[in-house]
């Protein structure tokens, strides 16, 4: 038995190693025949497609490569460039402070912006990431009334008195909403009313004693991107709750309630955002008791987050018809009332299943922003437009302006729309 | 003896309007209808007020008034002596044809840029994809105006045309790419051409019936008859008969130089060219991710399936996927379409007279009847979108899946 093996003249004790494929089953080659010439038909499409890349980076490369950073004008950058082809690139060194913060901003000020912009990071982190510690959401409820005062000055009693309705009304919220939501809510809301109109005699004393000011900065002045930025972050917040209370008013079994909620999604998913704007431009000062102004940008603001709240409704409520109604039902049988049911079993699930339609709406809002400059105002697009195509130096460098603002906005929306893809993965509980 | 006895009957408390569901729903109905109607109230005493501090009062008298204003683009006859109804009403034609040929061309776009980006083709699939992202995150505004600076500053201007040696060139002697617009060929309708039309428009009746034909014939005996080319016969051969019959009565104006600009032809300005593209290739690239979850959402088991049965991969892709796959991209390809028409707004910014541009621009601007004119385009807008959707809801109950 154990000399069997003697016997035989030659035994492997180690396995062959795999053979390396044939080269047509493998590699590159492989690759390129199955994803690239795998029909005549498929050949043909590959062949256009290089032609088609090739011709967009002929056209492109030698504009983006011979680009002109350091010039005064176009006359300037034409003559360096003395005839070749070649993106002026200088008039964004040039003119880049405008493009970023519009032209009537006080250029000792622009700290203040480019660290309100900073924060912002800081505040939505703990909000995009659940694995940051939740202590920093503090920050977070601060954030607004910090970014408000950085970036409109101005005494700083005004935004601390604005944080202090806000807290004293949840304060009262909380004490009263163990008795019901609703005597909490309405409680809430005046407890906060009544402060704020009070503490409107008290800012001008607190101001002499502690006179702790920024320089004021009136909104006309503000522009460029940071416009496009402040308007696409405060309306996407605001119409979120906005947009989920018009969707669960949708779905009411109160007709009035519903009623008006229909009317309202519907007048204004019908009609361009441009006529809304026009709207707040021209015809809403008609609406208000006369001799009142008030700020442009506070119009466009109420204006943009009605548009974008009637979408979001719309978003929400298809993520509350795709829950099944056992859980409805669920809510019901536990004994929890109508805003513990939705708080707690029912929104979340509806607004995991909403993610994507609202990051949709927040991308295109954001988008959207740039219609402001129709009604003059100068928002990115609106300086490029207005003053910087307008100015004899300047005049006639479409390219590099648009692409810039292309460009900007690309990597806005396109980093959003990644997130919403990486939470949707986070948030797929039923993994299989 | 416990016996089961009525509940004692509450009395009515002042609480139970808020703590009560049988009656909570009514109080907050009461007090939500309370201040609906004190907000509509407030703002009408405000806008009485402020009409009457002005001077001025609500009146749509100044459509009937001429309104002074040239309109560059005009699909009917119109000069600035005419009302400024009008004008709205040319507007409305201009939104409309903008919005039809951008609907047709995203259409076109989208399909194929859908179809492709699940092409097992690595590159073509990779450059769709890359069209599709860098077009949906950047705003369209930006586009139209990108295209719109093309076509005003890269082309050339009328006169480079003009000489021995010109510095521009018309494309097969009949299209001009100037910076004042593309001209293209015009249609001339001669004597007899109507009957031409017409026996096109009955050879469409005919395909119709052929192919209807066809089915029943499939269905009853199991025969199956070519399509395509008969199809294709029917449709061309009649009308291209008729037309040398009559004698050529359809004929083309090419548009030709004369002095500082091209005369004859069909003027397409570069303003409706920059918005037709800009939002057919914008919107196209939503259409496109619409069409990729409407192919994506058939399970791989109905192809299966139907190859099993023995159907050809053609007929599997329009007997089987695509019936299916439709019934998942045409609602929110008619959401699309309304996008198109809303967005067609932006033509204000190109300087395309557009009902925003006639009506909610000029007209609003000379009147100063800012809240008639908005009231009228709103209206205007909201007749399109309410109509579109009540389209999509019929369409919507006519593919539903029949269930219990």
């Amino acid at each position: 038995m154990t000399d069997s093996r003697a016997s035989i003249a030659f035994v492997r004790t180690e396995p062959i190693p795999p053979a390396p494929p044939p080269m047509a089953a493998g590699g590159p080659i492989h690759w390129m025949r199955e994803n690239l010439f795998s029909s005549v038909f498929n050949g043909v499409l590959t062949l256009a497609a290089l032609a088609a890349i090739y011709w967009i980076l002929q056209a492109s490369l030698p504009w983006l490569f011979n680009g002109v950073w350091r010039a005064e004008s176009l006359a300037e950058c034409r003559e360096i460039l003395q005839g070749a082809t070649g993106a002026c690139f200088a008039v964004l060194t040039e003119r880049w402070n405008q493009l970023l913060f519009g032209f009537s901003y006080p250029s000792s000020e622009y700290w203040r912006p480019s660290l309100a912009f900073l924060l912002l990071f800081v505040a939505l982190a703990p909000v995009l990431f659940r694995t940051l510690p939740r202590q920093m959401l503090f920050f977070t409820g601060l954030y607004p009334f910090i970014a408000f005062w950085l970036i409109w000055g101005g005494s700083v009693w005004v935004p601390v008195m604005a944080l202090l309705g806000v807290v004293i009304g949840y304060m009262v919220y909380a004490r009263l909403v163990a008795d019901s939501f609703a005597m909490g809510a309405f409680g809430g809301v005046a407890a906060a009313a009544v402060f704020w109109w009070l503490s409107g005699f008290a800012v001008g004393p607190l101001s002499a004693i502690l006179p702790l000011a920024l320089e004021q900065i009136a909104s006309r002045q503000l522009g460029g991107f940071m416009l496009n930025l402040i308007l696409g972050t405060v309306c996407v917040s605001l119409s979120l709750p906005i947009g989920i209370v018009l969707a669960l008013g949708r779905q009411s079994s109160m007709p009035i309630i519903k009623i008006i909620c229909v009317v309202f999604i519907e007048f204004v998913r019908g009609v361009p955002l441009i006529t809304l704007l026009f709207v707040a431009n021209v015809v809403l000062a008609y609406f208000l008791p006369p001799g009142t102004t008030f700020d442009l940008i506070l119009r466009v603001i109420i204006m943009i987050t009605m548009f974008a709240s009637a979408y979001i409704a719309e978003v929400v409520r298809g993520g509350l018809a795709a829950l099944p109604r056992g859980q409805y039902e669920a809510g019901d049988s536990l004994g929890l009332d109508y805003a513990q049911s939705m708080r707690l079993i029912i929104l979340p699930q509806a607004l995991k299943i909403s993610i994507p339609g609202i990051v949709n709406v927040a991308v295109g809002l954001f988008k959207d922003t740039t219609l402001v400059s129709i009604i003059s105002m100068f928002d990115l697009v609106g300086m490029i437009r207005g003053p910087i195509l307008a100015s004899t130096d300047w005049n006639g460098v479409y390219w590099e302006l648009l692409s810039f603002a292309a460009l900007l906005f690309f990597v806005v929306c396109y980093g959003i729309s990644q997130y919403s893809q990486w939470l949707e993965e986070q948030l797929q509980t039923d993994r299989r | 003896m416990a016996s089961i006895s009525d509940p004692p009957a509450e009395s009515f408390r002042l609480s139970m309007l808020l703590n009560d569901t049988r009656y909570r729903s009514y109080t907050f109905q009461f007090i939500a209808l309370l201040l609906l109607i004190a907000a509509i109230a407030y703002l009408g005493s405000n806008l009485v007020r402020n009409l009457a501090e002005l001077g001025q009062d609500i009146s749509y008298q100044f459509l009937g008034e001429p309104a002074q204003y040239d309109i560059n683009q005009r699909p009917i006859a119109y000069d600035s002596q005419d009302t400024h109804l009008r004008a709205a009403f040319v507007g409305i034609l201009n939104t409309l044809i903008v919005a039809f040929l951008a609907c047709v061309t995203a259409t076109i776009l989208g399909v194929f840029a859908g179809v492709l980006r699940l092409s097992n083709n690595w590159l073509v699939a990779k450059l769709m994809a890359v069209y599709v992202e860098a077009f949906r995150n950047v705003p369209v505004l930006i586009w139209i105006l990108i295209i719109f600076f093309i076509m005003v500053a890269a082309l050339p201007a009328p006169r480079a045309f003009r000489g021995e040696d010109a510095e521009a060139a018309m494309l097969f002697g009949a299209f001009a790419f100037t910076n004042r617009g593309v001209y293209i060929p015009a249609p001339v309708w001669g004597d007899g051409s109507g009957i031409v039309v017409a026996t096109f428009l009955l050879s469409i009746a005919g395909v119709i019936a052929y192919r209807r034909y066809a089915t029943k014939l499939l269905y009853d005996t199991g025969r199956l008859l070519p399509t395509f080319w008969p199809s294709l016969a029917i449709l061309f051969l009649p009308a291209i008969m008729m037309f040398f019959l009559m004698g050529r009565p359809i004929g083309l104006e090419y548009p030709e130089l004369r002095g500082f600009n091209f005369q004859g032809g069909l003027q397409i300005r570069g303003s409706l060219i920059a918005l037709w593209f800009a939002l057919a290739i914008y919107t196209g690239a939503f259409i496109a991710e619409n069409v990729r979850a409407g192919i994506q959402a058939i399970s791989r088991g109905q192809t299966e399936a139907a190859a099993s049965l023995g159907l050809r991969p053609n007929r599997i892709m329009s007997l089987v996927i695509l019936p299916q796959a439709l019934r998942v991209i045409i609602p929110p390809l008619i959401s699309q379409y309304l996008n198109i028409t809303k967005n067609s707004s932006l033509a204000i910014a190109v300087g395309y007279m557009d009902i925003t541009g006639t009506l909610g621009g000029i007209t609003l601007n000379q009147t100063g009847r800012a809240i008639e004119a908005i009231l009228l385009l709103m209206l205007f807008y909201l007749i399109i979108s309410l109509s579109i959707s009540a389209v999509m809801n019929v369409y919507n109950n006519a593919v539903k899946l029949k269930e219990r």
